[in-house]
Order: structure tokens, then sequence, then C-alpha cells
């Protein structure tokens, strides 16, 4: 029997981002249905009542929400390509405790170096800066988190990526002056096909968000 | 090869007793070290210092931290009665409840219990609307693991514990069985587990420790 996948998202979020590389990675045939944030279809509202977001990931008319959550039941069922989590119990673990640690930190902080002004705005910065280099000291020497192999961590990081520019661009500063490891690291994962795909343009993202500046009357 | 656990915990904190009580339903021997939070050890500086919190585990010297993180490696390395489900559907509906109820439902209920006027309204309505949710995952089963507990009802135990006693001590009664019929029923069934008895804080410490907290906020923000 075909398996039917359906992925809901919005082209850019970066954590449907992630949902569509893990997809890609594993080689899994699925539908994308664009959705309107603003105007949340019926079938969003019944697949996530919870939280009512995306991405949510319907596989054979069941729907697994919340992205990291998405990605680990992604890799468990097709688990015979492609492997994002180790194989290894303690580097399983270390990988969560950073997906854990991107969720909570870099969403909040991003979002306040284009959508707040001066003080708060500048806090922001200086934050986001820390959080980068807090993972550029976990990167260390490797080539991805995931040691020799893209893996769970950078899956869930680069997505951010495409949202650079936005912050960059709002918030006056550069990733690469205060971060080139972090930059060397998104260089090399931009490589992998299913990335490169995977990103929207940085531009059309700065649009966006310029629009979303706009919404909530940020000057 | 002899196993070395040590359990960085503090006796009042959901997340550290939680720990305890996923050790325990599996039979592992564990060092546990009580943390003073207002003076940190060395050595949870040393294993988590990226959040320097409790609680963190320590397997044959190698750190893991967060407590839902740490949870998933216990039931990993220790695979008697086992906490998370072995079907991908079921684990990632675990994780999702686990999730909803660290992120979401402890937050709405400290802003619950916080907040003043218009704003307390607006909140508890939110906090019922979470628990409602939470209740109806229960959908006939003992526990949300099934028969026995699993991985969010150990999680799930803040809301057991926590939540009527913090409740106790504000005088409110808004979490009732009352409201959530299914839900008292199957705090009452998880509470009467002798193991989970055994890492919950002992009741009279618990309230007044969870009283000069609420006092010390209470004036902290006036």
């Amino acid at each position: 029997m075909a398996d039917e996948v359906i992925l809901l998202d919005f082209w850019a979020s970066m954590f449907g981002i992630r949902v569509r590389i893990a997809l890609a990675e594993k080689g899994v045939k699925y539908e994308y249905k664009e959705q309107d944030l603003f105007n949340k279809s019926p079938l969003l509202l019944r697949m996530n009542p919870v939280h009512k977001k995306i991405p949510v990931l319907i596989h054979n008319g069941k729907s697994v929400c919340e992205s990291s959550i998405i990605v680990q039941y992604i890799d468990e069922v097709w688990k015979d390509k492609a492997p994002l989590l180790p194989y290894d119990p303690y580097q399983r673990a270390q990988a969560r405790f950073w997906v854990d640690f991107i969720d909570k930190k870099m969403y909040d902080t991003s979002r306040k170096t284009w959508a707040t002004k001066g003080e708060e705005q500048e806090a922001a910065k200086k934050e986001f800066i820390e959080v980068l280099k807090t993972l550029g000291g976990e990167l260390g020497d490797k080539p991805f988190f995931g040691g020799d192999n893209f893996g769970y961590v950078d899956l869930c990081l680069i997505p951010y990526y495409c949202w650079f520019y936005s912050y960059e661009t709002f918030g006056k500063f550069s990733v690469e002056a205060e971060c080139p490891k972090f930059i060397a690291w998104v260089t090399r994962c931009l490589q992998r096909e299913t990335v490169a795909k995977a990103l929207p343009d940085e531009k059309k993202v700065f649009e966006f968000v310029s629009v979303l500046r706009e919404k909530i009357r940020v000057e | 090869m002899a196993e070395e656990v040590k359990l960085y915990g503090t006796w009042s904190s959901p997340f550290s007793r939680r720990i305890e009580l996923a050790l325990k339903l599996k039979g592992v021997p564990f060092e546990y070290i009580e943390e003073d939070l207002s003076n940190k050890s060395p050595e949870l500086l040393k294993y988590n210092p990226v959040h320097k919190k409790i609680p963190v585990l320590v397997h044959n010297s190698k750190p893991i931290a967060e407590s839902q993180v740490i949870l998933e490696y216990i039931d990993e390395i220790w695979n008697n009665n086992p906490i998370l489900p072995q079907d991908p559907y079921q684990r990632a509906m675990a994780r999702f409840w686990a999730k909803f109820i660290d992120e979401k439902a402890l937050a709405t209920r400290m802003k619950a219990n916080f907040a003043e006027g218009k704003e307390r309204e607006l909140v508890t309505e939110e906090f019922f609307q979470q628990m409602k949710f939470l209740e109806n995952e229960l959908n006939g089963k003992d526990f949300f693991g099934g028969e026995t507990i699993g991985f969010v009802d150990i999680v799930a135990i803040v809301v057991a514990i926590w939540f009527p006693l913090t409740q106790e001590v504000l005088g409110v009664e808004t979490f009732t069985e009352e409201k959530f019929p299914v839900l008292f029923k199957w705090i009452r069934k998880i509470t009467e587990i002798d193991v989970v008895n055994e890492c919950r804080p002992p009741r009279e410490k618990h309230l007044a420790y969870v009283k000069a907290r609420i006092e010390g906020l209470k004036s902290a923000s006036k």
C-alpha cells in the first residue's frame, strides 16, 4: 500500500524547512500544501487543534505536529535511508539537547533582532550572537554538528540561515564578522542538494519580514 | 563493568523527581546529589555549562541535561519497563504531550496563579482549555501510557502533585475534579503507585517550601 504523506507548511517557516529537508533526505514523496497563516484552513485547525501551527505532517491520515518531533518521526519511520539521529544513545541525547537549545534560544532572540528597536533590539543582537557563539563552540572543528555527517542538529539549525539576511539588515550586524566559523558550517550545509533546494531565497524572506514589520508597526 | 550513575537534582523540583522515578522504575542504582541552587556546585557547572540547571544525569562520567532528554536516554540504555512506546506514531504522540505539558501547561499555570483582573480570567480560560486537551488524551485509558505509566505520565506528575499543592497554598479552586473528572481519576490512580510516592517531595516540607516561594514572589513584585 502506498504511503500518503502530506505536509502543511508555510514557505518561509524555518520549522517547516526542517521537515522538507528531512523528507528530501529520506527520498519520501509528499504533497506540499501551502498554508495561509493569517487565515488558517479548516484542515490545519483539524490536524493541529492544540497549537494551530505549521508544520504538520499527515501520514496516512494521522497528523504529527511540532517540527523536532516530526523530524524524529520521519527518522524512525523511514529508517533504512540517511539516518538523521546518531546511532549511539549518548550521541543521540547530545543531539536532542542541542535541538532543544536551538528551539529555546534561537526563535525569540532572532525575532527581536527585527521586530524591536532601540535598547531591546541591541540586547537581542548581543544575545543572538552569544547563542551562535555557543553553538559554534559545540561545533568546534567538526564539519557538522553530527560529526563527519550532516545530521539532526545541522538539519534543525540550517533553516534559520535564510532569515539571517533579514536579521543582519534590520539589526545592522554581520554574522560572518562575529562568527566566521558558523558561516563556514553554513557553506558546507548549502553544498547539500536537499538543503540548497529547501531554503527559500533570503531576499524573498526579507520582503516578507519587511511586510511583517509594517504589520506590527516597528518603526 | 560497573555502571556509575549520578543524579544532580533538588528535592522540590518536578524535573529532578521525574528522573528519580524513571531510574527507580527500571531498578537502576544511582547516587543522588542534592544541589543548593543558590550556591551551585563546581560539578553541576562543569556538567551543565550551557544552562547551569538541574537535573543532570552523569552516566559513567558523561553528563546529560534537560529532563525529557534524560528520560529518553534512560529508556534507551535500560530497556526493561519501557517508558516510551515502540511504535513511531505513538512515540511522536508521547513526545508531543510531554512537550505540551512542560512548554505550555506549566507556563500558563504560572501566569494564571499570579495574574489579576481581566488578564487572570483570560489566562485561566486558556489553562482550562489546555487541561481539557490533556484530559481528552486519556481517552478511557488508566494512564497516558495505557495500562502502565509511561513517558507522558512521568512528565505529567507535575500536574498530579505540584498543581493541586500550589492551588492549596494560594487558596484558589480552579483546577477541580468537577471540571476535570477524568484527569482527577488519573491523579488518584497515579498517586496510589508506591514508586511514584517514593519519589515525591514530603508533603509538609513541600507545602512550606511553596508557601515561602510564593510569599517571596509576591513581595518581589510589589
